[in-house]
């Protein structure tokens, strides 16, 4: 939101190689030997010298069986435990965005009530580790034997905080306190100009900040939130400790059965790596459509920057044989 | 005539410095209002004022006879709710130094925003006379551009019919043409000057002499938060009585 009005267009200079008698010639094109790298040959070869030395260590290990990875990569109970990981990761980071956002909005309300409670709640939730988070609220029952809503709901706390009930509250809770943190940096990073346009329209609290204040914060939200998802991906293989049976603890219980501890970590790492890859193309998809309007042009698409050089160097050889 | 603009011993405070020491003012309906002054001497914050985007601390505000953001009940003050505060400020626009135009909207969805939101008028109908508007601001092809892709200029008079599509009873102008290249000033002050003989309300804070004088009605010139001089502008531009009119206007003519 700063001078990007001052940057005009700087059209309507005369264009070089105007000859003197006003006839337009086209300029001779530069042909120069361009300067060499060779540090960059030179440590390319040595790090790919590397990393055969490393992946030959480990393709003829005796002590692995290749084969058992091939063999459970796609084995249902895998699959199911990649599945609640993702499952678990998604609801999780729902829950921590829409309290993130409120919890965002509160911190910085004019109400002192509402700020500080916001501010208690990400002072606790930031300063103590997930993992113990997780813990308590899986042990919860060793304290309150009953959860009782009053008239509304009331049952035995181990039928209410089941696995799942733990990881997701352990995950979303903790989250809620990051994100909150990410969206107030996104919230504050709007111009105030953008908030006194939209009063002065006579648009209420609730509308500009709807409309005008977090369609222009989400994009400074979305990157460090795609970040914080795929970090979630990565993070929820601590729900182990609540029993819960996501990817990490389905493949480990396959592995100490059969013994096979080692592949059966591969097999996991190799479907945390191919959901975080995914959701790493999603996420510079949807950091381009949040540029828009902030950008003159938005930058294009893998697929858009392949076929331009497809086309350039298909044009080039046509000009050269025409 | 009846006064669209009513200011009573304005004042306004930040803190302990005291930016606006009792502001007397009278902006009757139809009339292009000048403001004029050296920086800091509190125009814009008495701009903000009267559309209560800054709170009072003494004195009285009245906008078409209504006091500006407050109730009155025999002698006690209320504060109006923000609902309250919100519909005051439908009918008055407001024009920005930096336009600040919404960045994520095209200039139509800029003009069409507030009428939609506010008003409540369906789309169709807002995105006709965001046509209208932008056309008659002559960026009639220019609706789907975001204002990243507007030239300055271009942006403030899209900033002028987006303001406008809440038609409002009074126009307000700050230094509307300040951050704009010098040979973009011109479109803009044409827009405005087709807006004051359409009979518009305007209070226009400015540093163009030529514009105050020509389409002023009346200027007030401020300096530190006090009304200096007032008048007629063709009187007060050409021949000040006060001595710091006098060098304020040497040093900007
Ligand atoms: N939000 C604010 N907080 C503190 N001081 C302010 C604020 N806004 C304006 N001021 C001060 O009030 C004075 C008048 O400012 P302003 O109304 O912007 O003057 P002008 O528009 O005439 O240049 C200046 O000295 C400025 O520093
Ligand atoms: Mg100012």
């Amino acid at each position: 939101m700063t001078d990007k009005f001052d940057k005009e267009p700087a059209d309507g200079k005369p264009s070089a190689g105007v000859s003197k008698e006003g006839t337009a010639l086209a300029p001779e094109a530069i042909k120069a030997i361009p300067v060499r790298h060779y540090g960059r040959w030179i440590s390319g070869v040595i790090v790919l010298g590397l990393l055969a030395l490393l992946i030959n260590a480990f393709a003829t290990a005796k002590k692995i069986n290749w084969g058992a990875v091939g063999d459970y990569i796609f084995d249902p109970t895998v699959l199911a435990g990649a599945g609640r990981t993702l499952l678990i990761s998604i609801l999780a980071m729902i829950m921590g965005v829409v309290l993130g956002v409120i919890l965002a909005v509160m911190r910085m309300s004019k109400n002192p009530v509402t700020s500080s409670v916001a501010w208690l709640y990400i002072w606790i939730f930031r300063g103590t580790p997930v993992y113990v988070q997780l813990l308590i609220w899986f042990n919860l029952a060793l304290v309150f034997e009953y959860l009782n809503l009053g008239p509304f709901y009331k049952d035995e706390m181990v039928q209410v905080m089941t696995p799942f009930m733990a990881a997701l509250l352990g995950l979303g809770l903790n989250e809620a306190a990051y994100m909150a943190e990410i969206c107030r940096a996104g919230l504050m990073a709007v111009d105030e100009g953008q908030t006194e346009a939209a009063h002065a329209l006579g648009m209420s609290h609730g509308k500009t900040l709807r409309r005008i204040v977090i369609p222009q914060a989400m994009r400074v939200i979305v990157p460090p939130t795609g970040n914080e998802f795929i970090n979630m991906l990565k993070t929820s293989s601590l729900v182990y400790v609540v029993t819960y049976n996501e990817l990490l603890r389905a493949t480990s219980t396959i592995g100490s059965t059969s013994y096979a501890v080692m592949e059966l970590l591969f097999v996991a790492s190799i479907w945390y790596l191919v959901m975080t890859s995914v959701f790493s193309v999603f996420q510079y998809y949807l950091e381009r459509r949040f540029a828009r309007g902030s950008l003159r042009q938005l930058p294009p698409t893998p697929w858009q920057k392949v076929k331009a050089n497809l086309i350039s160097i298909g044009g080039r050889e046509r000009g050269a044989s025409a | 005539m009846t006064a669209m603009v009513k200011a009573e011993g304005v004042h306004k405070a930040y803190g302990a410095v005291q930016v606006l020491k009792g502001i007397d003012l009278e902006v009757q309906t139809g009339e292009v209002f000048c403001l004029i002054g050296p920086s800091g001497s509190g125009k814009s914050t008495f701009l903000r004022c009267i559309n209560h985007l800054e709170k009072i601390n003494a004195g009285r505000l009245y906008v078409d006879g209504e006091l500006v953001g407050y109730r009155q009940k025999g002698d006690k003050l209320y504060e109006l709710k923000d609902s309250e505060v919100a519909q005051q400020r439908r009918d008055i626009g407001m024009v920005f130094q930096r336009f600040n135009l919404f960045p994520h909207m095209t200039a139509a969805e800029n003009v069409m925003e507030a009428p939609i939101q506010v008003k409540g008028v369906s789309k169709s109908q807002a995105r006709e006379r965001a046509h209208e508007l932008l056309t008659k601001v002559g960026l009639g092809d220019k609706a789907g551009n975001y204002p990243s892709q507007l030239s300055g200029g271009q942006q403030q008079r899209v900033a002028i019919a987006r303001a406008l599509a809440m038609e409002p009873k009074l126009m307000l102008f700050d230094e509307p043409t300040s951050a704009l290249d010098p040979e973009l000033v011109g479109d803009v002050l044409d827009v405005m000057r087709d807006l004051a003989e359409s009979g518009m309300t305007m209070v226009v804070v400015t540093h163009e002499m030529g514009f105050a004088r020509e389409v002023g009605d009346s200027v007030v010139f401020m300096d530190g938060g006090v009304v200096v001089e007032s008048g007629n502008p063709r009187e007060v531009l050409t021949n000040p009585q006060h001595e710091r009119t006098q060098a304020f206007l040497s040093k900007v003519l």
